[in-house]
């Protein structure tokens, strides 16, 4: 008896097709790019601030501007999507332990999303 | 008794004859409450004997019958055929090499496995006349969930990360390093560290999470490789920022 064993090979580049928790997975890694563009999209605006009255004024009409728009809402669609995806595996990372018990997921997933409506409020808030 | 026939897809390799691997087809004649372990059982008893698989218990138990079924990971002793269509395919677990038909290769886990060091190392050496080491219920519930783990494999079947980079240590592993280090009567966390804490460790993981959605025991290896990160991070900032606190 000779082995010989066979392996399979992992498509490199197609394998998240296979199953669609690699999709969902998937999704959380290519919403984070709209956070990131997000996040380049403020330094640029903060680079037009510097810039003088017009050129900041220049920044918001471009935003405002129907590409504008467009790319707020499909961020904040992708930050949403993304930033749920981590709160709802909290309690997996952090766990709380309180004597033999542990604090139920459901309270440290909620606590997250407290806070997270919390701070949407103030930057709300501010922005009246 | 109701019986169902149902037609059995099963992935045959023979190292010795074939090229690669192919689908045979069995009609198996099943009763309800059979599980996929005993169609199988069925197809080598009365349909064909040279069908190889792996399995003991038939409970959950010994961790040898996984597989994956209609594409899933699974425990074939626990997949019960009336939650499955009329057509069921077996093949064996993704991401290890096939030795023959349902038949793995799994040195791979067991080398790494070994390699956490997945038993108690005692802080200090202790006589027995001093008794043994106590546990309060509180220090047990810490890491109890992940004695659960019957080394299965399926969460490797499961993870793409190690289809994709097959040096991955892998969530059963790191998971039972996981388990002593959390462990009250347990000292051996450095030396463990230096294998669950490095590339090929934990920060292969980029927390699919799929691993703790296939486990049959619950273990989360998922969170316990999270956790592992959270305590490695915290590691190397008191290394770095914090040096008088060096253990
Ligand atoms: S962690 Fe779960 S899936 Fe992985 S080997 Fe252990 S019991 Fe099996
Ligand atoms: S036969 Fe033991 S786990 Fe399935």
């Amino acid at each position: 008896m000779s082995r010989n064993p066979y392996v399979r090979e992992v498509p490199k580049t197609s394998w998240f097709f296979r199953q669609p928790r690699y999709m969902r997975y998937m999704a959380r890694e290519v919403t984070s790019f709209f956070i990131g563009a997000f996040s380049l999209l403020l330094v640029v605006g903060l680079k037009r601030l510097s810039e003088g009255p017009e050129a900041f004024q220049g920044f918001l009409d471009a935003l405002r501007g129907p590409w504008g728009v467009l790319f707020c809402l499909a961020a904040l669609v992708a930050a949403v999507y993304h930033s749920t995806s981590w709160f709802n595996v909290t309690p997996q990372a952090m766990p709380i332990q309180r004597g033999e018990e542990f604090v139920p997921g459901k309270m440290i997933v909620g606590a997250h999303y407290a806070v997270w409506a919390v701070v949407s409020l103030i930057v709300l808030f501010m922005g009246i | 008794m109701s019986e169902r026939q149902i037609q059995l897809e099963v992935l045959r390799y023979d190292p010795e004859t074939d090229r690669e691997p192919r689908f045979q087809t069995y009609t198996v004649p099943c009763l309800n409450e059979w599980v996929v372990l005993d169609a199988l059982n069925y197809v080598k008893d009365n349909l064909d004997t040279t069908v190889s698989y792996r399995w003991s218990c038939h409970m959950a138990v010994c961790g040898s019958c996984g597989m994956m079924i209609n594409g899933e990971p699974k425990l074939a002793c626990k997949a019960f055929i009336h939650e499955y269509p009329d057509q069921i395919r077996v093949e064996p677990m993704a991401h290890f090499p096939i030795e023959r038909d349902l038949v793995t290769v799994v040195e791979d886990f067991i080398t790494k496995f070994a390699s956490v060091k997945p038993y108690l190392i005692p802080k200090e050496d202790k006589p027995v006349s001093a008794g043994e080491f106590k546990q309060t219920p509180a220090e047990l519930m810490k890491f109890k969930q992940y004695t659960l783990c019957i080394n299965c494999m399926l969460c490797y079947a499961a993870c793409p990360q190690y289809g994709l980079v097959p040096e991955f240590l892998g969530p059963a592993a790191i998971s039972m390093a996981h388990r002593y280090n959390q462990d009250s009567r347990d000292g051996g966390r450095d030396q463990r560290q230096e294998v669950i804490a490095s590339h090929e460790g934990v920060w292969e993981c980029s927390f699919v999470g799929a691993c703790s959605e296939v486990c049959p025991k619950h273990v989360d290896p998922a969170g316990a490789l999270q956790q592992v990160k959270v305590a490695s991070t915290i590691d190397w900032y008191k290394e770095h920022l914090m040096p008088w606190s060096k253990k």
